[in-house]
């Protein structure tokens, strides 16, 4: 009986402890035998862990493409980079902070903290007038909110220095700490799809009109992970800044977003494991070209791809999936136990 | 009155340029339900035909160096083209694909052609000096306006004419409002798909090609993101004019051109920075009042 309970537990923690195993595998070998590029290679992938799964907790559970959480990542960012970057710079360059942003610098885990409630109260901001909206509407106005964010931003020059970029950042982003970002965001998303919450949201993704007649509101859950996904979008903009050690608003811009997208689409929409699945296939594609741009010797002769067919690889792998697997590699499901260890079957449940 | 008639003028000619682009996306919205985001990529490479692909930043002409109505076929011809090829390869092995699904891939063949010309022609922006003529300011009534102002609402005039005479009067145009009107319906009724949605984008790779032509004679300059903007304030127009309905998309056009050159005539100093914010906030509170846009056509109705 005892080792039933324990089972079960094994198995619903399953697509999470997978991950996470495979994550931390990936940092220890990383930072035993990985390069200097490597390990920067792999921080930055476990960066977009954060991200894509952020943006997974909104779209994957809610069936709404969202082109706008990016700004939220921005965001985040720039609240980071206005609490900790350039104690010298800052009063002459950003005359338009308010002084306790502008003369003053916070510890990092503060500024984390105040950074990603930002993020997550403009999330609720904007969420509660946009989850009014369905389908196409919905995803459109979000697209609105991304320029919106990316017009405020880049002429706001006394406060975020318009287009140009603010360095000076301090940068504690390491494998580790990035692993720890992204075990928390998974955890994050996973305990909120197996929530009641998660579950009437994908109820209301899955039959809008039968979700109403079960007294579900789609308003309401469409709001909560709207929030919460803005929340990990950010904090995965707080790691990215502090990874980089530079800020400017183009880099939370039409770019990020078709990047983050192309990884939960060609990972699985609909999947935790997807999300980060994505993630790391791209990652490990785009690693490849920039070897190839670099130039590969072969047979005594140097040979470099131009620039430019990394990103036209990425648009044409997501044109397939999108044709020819429209679900992502991962399907709609998740990591499951395997048998072995005393799973059921596929298609058990 | 005479500041305000010539705040008008560049806003009809915004406008116009703006109705232009709003027309092809949304007429291939209607057909397809497929928001072309590539629409601006169309653009962007029809300015660029006009010129040889060097590293150069003032390149020699290419298509640019025939005659004008050579060139204009020229330019028109290859944005046809380009339209007809993404519609083939990327477009219509999806057109089962729910709404957001197609935007998505819009997204990605945008993505795709970007970098294709930043691979030809390398990212720096290019400056190109066609039709230059054009630029110098014509008195009209005490009105100093620029040439090219005149030909962008002449050329929209013109255009609109000719896509309402065929969509009225030709058999072809006619099948083509059916098919927007309900794709399923007019299929059974005999209406070739593919030649209808075909032919939507040949419509939307011209009036492409025109922006191209206008919008390099105004600027004088080459950049992979050139078509950007006019796209991004054209989605939005045919988002407020009403998905799917043409009158809307041209109207639309017209109000987003409108808006934002009234509000940067007439916004305060401090705030004119953010303009474009002003416009795209205008269009969720359209979308949050009238969430099918100003112009609702039948088909756009949800039935449950």
């Amino acid at each position: 009986m005892q080792e039933r309970g324990m089972i079960a537990v094994l198995e619903k923690a399953w697509p999470v402890l997978v991950l996470v195993l495979g994550l931390l595998l990936a940092v220890v070998l990383a930072d035993a035998y990985g390069s200097v590029l490597m390990k920067r290679t792999v921080t930055d992938a476990l960066i977009k862990i954060v991200i894509v799964v952020g943006l997974y907790i909104f779209i994957g559970n809610t069936g709404i493409v969202s082109f706008g959480h990016i700004g939220f990542a921005g965001i985040a960012a720039y609240f980071a980079t206005w609490m900790t970057c350039c104690a010298m710079m800052k009063p002459i360059t950003m005359t338009g902070l308010p002084d306790f942003l502008r003369l003053e610098t916070y510890s990092l885990w503060f500024t984390a903290l105040v950074a990603v409630t930002a993020a997550g109260l403009v999330a609720l901001i904007i969420g509660l007038v946009l989850m009014r909206l369905s389908g196409l509407a919905a995803s459109i106005s979000t697209l609105a909110a991304l320029f919106i964010f990316h017009a405020v931003y880049a002429n706001w020059d006394n406060v975020t220095m318009g287009r140009a970029s603010i360095v000076g950042i301090p940068t504690y982003v390491t494998l580790w700490v990035g692993l720890g970002g992204a075990v928390l965001a998974i955890v994050v998303a996973y305990l909120y799809q197996i929530s009641a919450f998660g579950l009437a949201a994908r109820a209301a993704r899955d039959d809008e009109v039968a979700a109403q007649a079960s007294g579900i509101s789609l308003y309401w859950n469409r709001l909560i992970p709207f929030v919460l996904s803005g929340m990990v979008v950010g904090l995965g903009g707080v790691l990215q800044v502090h990874f980089m050690g530079t800020i400017s608003v183009n880099a939370f811009y039409l770019n990020l977003t078709f990047i983050t997208l192309a990884m939960l689409v060609v990972g699985g929409m609909r999947s935790l494991g997807g999300a980060v699945v994505g993630v790391v296939v791209l990652s490990s594609i785009a690693d490849v070209f920039r070897r190839l741009e670099a130039g590969v010797d072969l047979a005594g002769t140097r040979l470099s791809t131009p620039t430019g067919t990394q990103e036209m690889f990425l648009a044409a792998l997501m044109l397939l999936i999108l044709i020819f697997r429209k679900d992502g590699l991962m399907g709609r499901r998740e990591l499951r136990l395997p048998r072995l260890l005393g799973g059921r079957a596929a298609g058990a449940r | 009155m005479r500041n305000f008639l010539q705040v008008l003028v560049d806003a009809v000619a915004l406008g116009s340029l703006l109705a232009l682009v709003a027309l092809a996306i949304g007429l291939v919205f209607g057909v397809m339900r497929l928001i072309n985001f590539a629409q601006g990529d169309y653009i962007t490479v029809g300015a660029y035909a006009l010129v040889v692909p060097t590293a150069s930043l003032t390149p020699a002409l290419f298509l640019g160096a025939l005659p004008v109505p050579l060139m204009v076929a020229g330019v028109l011809f290859v944005v046809v083209l380009l339209a007809l090829a993404t519609e083939r390869v990327a477009f219509r092995p999806l057109r089962d694909s729910d709404p957001a699904t197609l935007l998505i891939s819009s997204f990605a063949v945008s993505y795709f052609l970007q970098h294709l010309v930043m691979l030809i022609h390398t990212g720096r922006p290019k400056s190109v000096g066609i039709g230059q003529a054009l630029t110098t300011p014509i008195d009209i009534m005490g009105l100093r306006v620029p040439g090219i102002q005149v030909v962008t609402m002449a050329v929209t005039a013109v255009l609109l004419i000719a896509l309402v005479l065929f969509l009225k009067r030709t058999s072809m145009g006619i099948q083509m409002r059916a098919a927007a009107e309900n794709f399923q319906m007019a299929r059974l009724l005999g209406v070739p798909a593919n030649r209808v949605i075909a032919m939507a984008f040949v419509i939307s790779g011209v009036l492409g090609g025109a922006v191209s032509l206008l919008l390099i004679v105004q600027t004088g300059t080459l950049d992979i993101r050139m078509g950007l903007m006019p796209v991004i304030f054209a989605f939005f127009a045919t988002v407020i004019g009403g998905m799917g309905s043409l009158v809307g998309a041209a109207l639309g056009g017209f109000l987003v051109g409108g808006a934002s050159v009234l509000l940067q005539s007439f916004l305060p100093d401090g705030l004119r920075p953010f303009r474009d914010a002003f416009v795209f906030g205008l269009v969720i509170v359209i979308l949050l009042v009238r969430p099918k846009g100003l112009i609702v056509i039948g088909a756009a109705r949800e039935r449950v």
